[in-house]
């Protein structure tokens, strides 16, 4: 995962509440067992018209957006389907970060395992930083345009993730003792849970 | 835990190429049920244009992983949500995600479950844990008895309305109160699987009386069964958050907008909202609601195609036919389900009212490339999401209860049983 820094790009407004995957990343673009190919599928429904047109008022269609690595959402984005499709189409087009006024928390999830920063801020500040060029300070927790400052909340162990780019997985591997102890001890509580085989 | 085809491929595959193995294969489940055929599958397991390598490819990675797998012909194959209770999978007191959002259905049972991304499922299936921030409680009560003809659907089409598509963010709710007592575990699992349209990370019903009669016998769930007396929230305990609704209150719901918090009672006008819901459903606020045209039924999905949802879909056809032009299906939610409802002659009651029945699978709760609903149908639907398109380009969705999809098939318009 590449480690997140700093971030400096315009902000590219979609300040729409409930954007929901399916909208992301619509499952008919799902043509890939893999996590590659899917950018050309993101935000199919509003991006294309009726052939595959570019729709022209889209906002990733707008010259002025183009190479934008930020993108400006209302409440609630990524809700419905936990497809990592979703994450995996806007990391692909460039983003590699999300401000919005809330989000869906499997989305969220995706988001951090994926190197794309999340980050919630109340709906006035969204509003303000769409359409400006905005620095994102992960270390500092701040993003600001020209003279406009919020800090941002994210969990100790995200931020540390997404600075330093870590496997996820490895890292819990480190703690590999520590889950088979507990499991043994689960399993003497309550060996209903487990199954011995697969069957 | 449990993967489908559609998202699991993926974390099996990203599991083998970074060499790594499955902890414990008998904690892991596979199933195929999200681009499965409902109809000739024995010739084609899948009508999805590119379709098969998912299928073909979650097969092969499950069988190489050692963890059980429901293929496409199995005769215990369903939606997972579904089939997970069924066997006895799910059980109280369990942990039990899958990349799958719906995966809070069977917080019913008194589990935590919860819907996580391919990568989480991957992290799980290698590591046995997964790192997660504790979230905030929630407790929904539905105070007093549900009003007849009021269901499950009702109750999380009504809480959506309420309080929001993202009323629940940063929560697990309990669902509590005399109604949710009153629900079967089929309503349970109803009322739960709308939690994450919600917002929520969970749902979680306390296991009772209830909850054990459905497990005693299951396949994989133990016998004797635990007591699990312990699966309580003490008395005077807080939360974080606090929810009370009236039960009687609640009326027959279906959405009338592009997410499931843009719903109302059957009886009502479409309110005021965003202009792009308005447009793409082609409803203007102050119109009512019963009585818009539709040209699609459709019955089924991992929120109602248990048993008891195709007996109250039944119950309304009856002795009745879907209005002329009509496209209706019914799709039942696994295998089990099929056998069952035909066992009592629930096939015949949909065939002769006008209905296709199908076999199990997710079906057409989305539009995956291949089969769809005639480009601009209006479609009534037991499924959970009134999204843009999620039935296909084009597709405007409502979402109801079984009884009201079954008597809008009837009426050929939006209509109340």
């Amino acid at each position: 995962m590449t480690p997140f820094t700093t971030l400096t790009s315009i902000v590219a407004p979609l300040l729409r509440d409930n954007v929901d995957t399916d909208t992301i990343i619509p499952s008919r673009e799902m043509k890939t067992t893999g996590r590659t190919g899917l950018a050309d599928g993101l935000f199919a429904p509003w991006r294309y018209q009726q052939g595959r047109v570019p729709h022209p008022e889209f906002v990733l269609n707008q010259p002025r957006y183009a190479g934008a690595q930020i993108l400006a959402a209302g409440a609630n984005f990524g809700c419905g389907s936990s497809r990592e499709h979703a994450v995996w189409a806007l990391a692909e087009w460039g983003f590699r970060a999300i401000i919005a006024e809330s989000f869906a928390p499997i989305f969220r999830n995706n988001c951090i395992r994926n190197g794309l920063l999340p980050i919630a801020l109340p709906r006035d500040a969204v509003a303000t930083l769409a359409d400006e060029v905005a620095t994102i300070d992960l270390s500092g927790q701040t993003v600001s345009a020209n003279d406009f400052v919020r800090t941002f909340e994210i969990e100790t162990e995200a931020k540390a993730m997404l600075l330093e780019g870590l496997d996820v997985i490895d890292l819990t591997l480190k703690h590999a003792d520590v889950i088979a102890a507990w499991t043994a001890r689960d399993r003497q509580a309550r060996p209903w849970v487990y199954l011995e085989t697969a069957a | 835990m449990f993967l489908h085809e559609r998202t699991g491929a993926a974390a099996l595959k990203a599991m083998a190429a970074a060499g790594r193995k499955v902890m414990d294969p008998a904690r892991v489940f596979a199933v195929m049920d999200h681009i499965v055929a409902t109809r000739d599958r024995a010739n084609h397991p899948t009508e999805v244009p590119g379709g098969e390598a998912f299928i073909t490819e979650t097969r092969e990675a499950a069988r190489a992983a050692g963890i059980t797998l429901f293929d496409v012909d199995d005769p215990d194959q369903g939606i997972t949500h579904v089939i997970s209770p069924e066997l006895g999978i799910v059980l109280p007191g369990l942990t039990l995600i899958a990349p799958d959002s719906h995966t809070c259905t069977q917080g019913a049972f008194g589990a935590f479950a919860w819907g996580v991304g391919s990568s989480e499922a991957e992290h799980a299936m290698v590591t046995g844990a997964l790192r997660m921030q504790r979230p905030k409680a929630m407790r929904v009560t539905f105070d007093g008895a549900l009003a007849a003809g009021v269901t499950a659907k009702d109750m999380a089409l009504h809480l959506l309305a309420a309080h929001g598509a993202a009323g629940g963010q940063g929560f697990v709710v309990e669902f509590a109160g005399e109604a949710v007592r009153a629900l079967d575990m089929e309503g349970r699992m109803t009322l739960c699987n709308m939690a994450t349209e919600f917002a929520a990370v969970g749902a979680i019903v306390a296991p009772d009386a209830v909850t054990r009669s459905y497990l005693q016998g299951r396949r994989y769930a133990p016998d004797p069964l635990p007591a699990w007396s312990d699966l309580v929230t003490d008395d005077g305990a807080s939360f974080d958050a606090e929810i009370i609704i009236d039960a009687n209150a609640i009326r027959p719901m279906v959405s009338w907008g592009t997410s499931p918090e843009h719903s109302i009672a059957v009886d009502d006008a479409v309110p005021a909202g965003p202009d792009h819901a308005h447009d793409y459903i082609g409803l203007t606020p102050g119109a009512s609601i019963a009585g818009i045209p539709i040209d699609a039924a459709f019955l089924g999905s991992c929120t109602n195609a248990r048993l008891s949802d195709l007996r109250a879909a039944a119950a309304v056809l009856r002795g009745k036919h879907v209005a002329p032009g009509v496209t209706a299906l019914a799709v039942p939610g696994s295998r089990a389900v099929k056998r069952a409802a035909e066992a009592e002659g629930l096939d015949t009651v949909f065939i002769d009212a006008g209905f296709e029945w199908r076999d199990s699978g997710c079906s057409l709760c989305f539009y995956a490339g291949g089969e769809g609903f005639t480009p601009g149908s209006r479609v009534i639907s037991s499924t959970n999401r009134n999204f843009q398109g999620r039935q296909g380009p084009s597709i405007r969705t409502h979402i109801a209860s079984p009884a009201t999809v079954a008597a809008s098939a009837i009426a050929g318009v939006i209509a109340a049983a």
